[in-house]
């Protein structure tokens, strides 16, 4: 996991679906670079060429389809983390066993313009103002830590 | 302090009393994938593991973009055939035996009441109907499951949902749930379990309890459940003999938030683009002209859910211009459709019979839109693009809304017919 990450947000509104995140035309491969390609494309056809290493939401972000094809496109579209005011809960557990660190923020509306995130400390940077989250912990940060679950299982197997 | 059903289960699983808001690690009766998520579940799988912990626990059910509509959907149901057959994997339904998974595992009694299962797909939470717990994971954490048999779990608290009294003609457990979803929004119960009660789900077909149940999850919920009663016990003996556990909810149960809906009062209900809380009875929609209306999915591809739409369509013709396409979501209802001449019904009208499949649902095959047009299906999300273009729209009825609309063109309430 990264410890800070400095970007101007691509901001989203509520209920952004998986639908939208990754429409079902493209499910049939499971290749990243290609998934990445598409991504957000049924949301937004600029995405792709407008900063989006950080994506703010409003909540419920990531509703809908249980595609894991969601979280490996942004992933590979360069999203390097995503805050909202709260997270379907299968895309945000497909995040963290991913790898993509996934933050729940109630602030997240807040957020606008150049900020950096510090995923060790729980601080987002943002202009005029510090906003807190709570950082991750135990198992969620190791799986973060190691870069996903399968990672994680393997580094855990190793140890044994 | 009494326990929920979703706390007996975990309980049950567990060997230990456990309370919402705790986390568990739970052995899993079942783990479902299916031909989109289960060859990135491969993939992780072989990363880390040999052999799945039980190949008799594990299902793969071919059936989103099956009969495999382009060379790279061949591909995968090659790679899960191959992998299926590697493994030794029992529950394997492709082909003939194939059908829409979450009306498939009941009828194959694979699901049953007090089971803990998990699927590579959102509406796991189906099997809730039965008074299983069931949740959607994602085809990494598959991968973990196939593995290790564990999984783990933050027991939810409960949302119980009590409608009361006899629900009217045309209306049924589709509307009761869009009516609810309407009600609290699409993260309305985020995280949370839904109980569904009251006497009108209590007098609600097993088939209707499973079409809530489904949609939980567009409400944002981890489960939806009913608890077992004599139905359910009727239906899980016809089609398994295997063990199963009856729970139920404690008189005293603490339940973080209590519903109450008027069953009497609900009327047959629409979702429109592009919310499934964007939620409004079908009669207040006078102008929306249709160009295709789907029946189906794993919502409302049921024998019963046919049964309703031949009620309507029979002697009828569908609206010129206006495609419908009926999808029997197993090869047995199918079957049955067809030796009670549904089948011919539909045909007559002028509708299309789909072999099963989710295909036209989630914008797969067999029912694609153009930019522009316009379906109303009995399916459950009607997301921007969800059924094809992204300036395509969808609303989501009932079958007895949806066959109504066939047959006028435009989304009409069934008492209209």
């Amino acid at each position: 996991m990264e410890d800070k990450i400095e970007a101007v947000v691509y901001k989203c509104k509520d209920n952004v679906d998986t639908d939208v995140i990754i429409p079902a035309r493209y499910l049939s491969s499971t290749d990243a670079s290609e998934l990445g390609k598409h991504a957000m494309e049924d949301y937004d056809k600029e995405f792709s060429n407008v900063p989006h290493e950080i994506i703010v939401a409003g909540k419920n972000f990531g509703c809908g389809s249980s595609r894991e094809h969601a979280p490996i496109a942004l992933k590979a579209a360069g999203v390097k983390v995503v805050i909202a005011k709260s997270f379907a809960r299968i895309f945000f557990r497909n995040s963290i066993n991913l790898g993509l660190p996934v933050i729940v923020c109630k602030d997240a509306g807040k957020l606008d313009g150049k900020i950096a995130v510090h995923l060790q400390t729980g601080e987002i940077i943002a202009p005029g103002e510090i906003i807190r989250f709570p950082p991750f912990t135990g198992e969620i940060k190791e799986i973060l830590d190691a870069g996903g679950l399968v990672a994680f299982i393997k580094a855990k197997k190793a140890k044994v | 302090m009494g326990l929920t059903i979703t706390e007996k289960i975990f309980s049950s699983s567990v060997e230990k009393e456990v309370h919402a808001g705790e986390m568990v690690t739970s052995k899993i009766d079942y783990s479902l994938v299916n031909d989109i998520t289960g060859p990135l579940a491969v993939m992780e799988f072989e990363k880390i593991a040999k052999k799945v912990w039980d190949s008799n626990k594990v299902v793969i059910v071919l059936d989103h973009f099956t009969p495999n509509k382009d060379i790279k959907s061949a591909g995968n149901c090659k790679m899960l055939r191959e992998f299926a057959r590697k493994q030794g994997i029992k529950h394997f339904y492709e082909g003939g035996n194939v059908g829409i998974e979450h009306e498939l595992l009941p009828e194959k009694g694979i699901a049953r009441p007090g089971l803990v299962m998990v699927g590579a797909d959102s509406h796991t939470c189906t099997y809730g109907g039965l008074g299983a717990f069931s949740t959607g994971i994602g085809s990494t954490e598959t991968a973990a499951v196939w593995a290790t048999g564990e999984l783990w779990f933050r027991v939810p608290e409960t949302f119980r949902f009590k409608v009361h009294g006899t629900l009217r003609k045309w209306v049924t457990g589709k509307d009761v749930i869009l009516k609810i979803i309407g009600e609290i929004g699409v993260d309305g119960a985020l995280y949370k379990a839904m109980e569904f009660a009251g006497d009108a789900v209590k007098e609600m077909t097993l088939a209707q309890r499973l079409t809530m149940c489904n949609m939980a999850v567009e409400a944002g919920a981890k489960s939806g459940i009913v608890e077992p009663d004599y139905k359910t016990l009727l239906y899980v003996k016809q089609h398994s003999t295997l063990p199963y556990k009856i729970f139920k909810s404690d008189p005293d149960a603490v339940y973080e938030k209590e519903f109450e809906f008027d069953g009497r009062q609900i009327e047959s209900m629409v979702a429109a683009p592009h919310l499934p809380s964007n939620v409004k009875p079908a009669s207040s929609f006078s102008d929306v002209e249709v160009d295709q209306v789907v029946i189906g999915s794993c919502t409302n591809g049921r024998y019963e859910d046919l049964e309703v739409a031949a009620e309507i369509l029979k002697g009828r013709k569908v609206a010129g211009g206006v495609r419908m396409i009926v999808v029997p979501a197993t090869p047995s209802i199918y079957k049955q459709a067809m030796t009670e001449g549904l089948l011919k019904i539909f045909m007559d009208a002028g509708g299309i019979i789909s072999p099963p499949t989710c295909g036209p649902c989630l914008g797969g095959h067999m029912g694609i839109l153009a930019e522009g047009e316009t379906c109303i299906a009995t399916t459950n999300r009607n997301f921007v693009g969800r059924m094809g273009h992204s300036r395509s729209k969808v609303y989501l009825a009932s079958p007895a809304t949806a066959a109504a609309s066939a047959v006028k063109g435009k989304i009409t309430d069934p008492r209209n017919i």
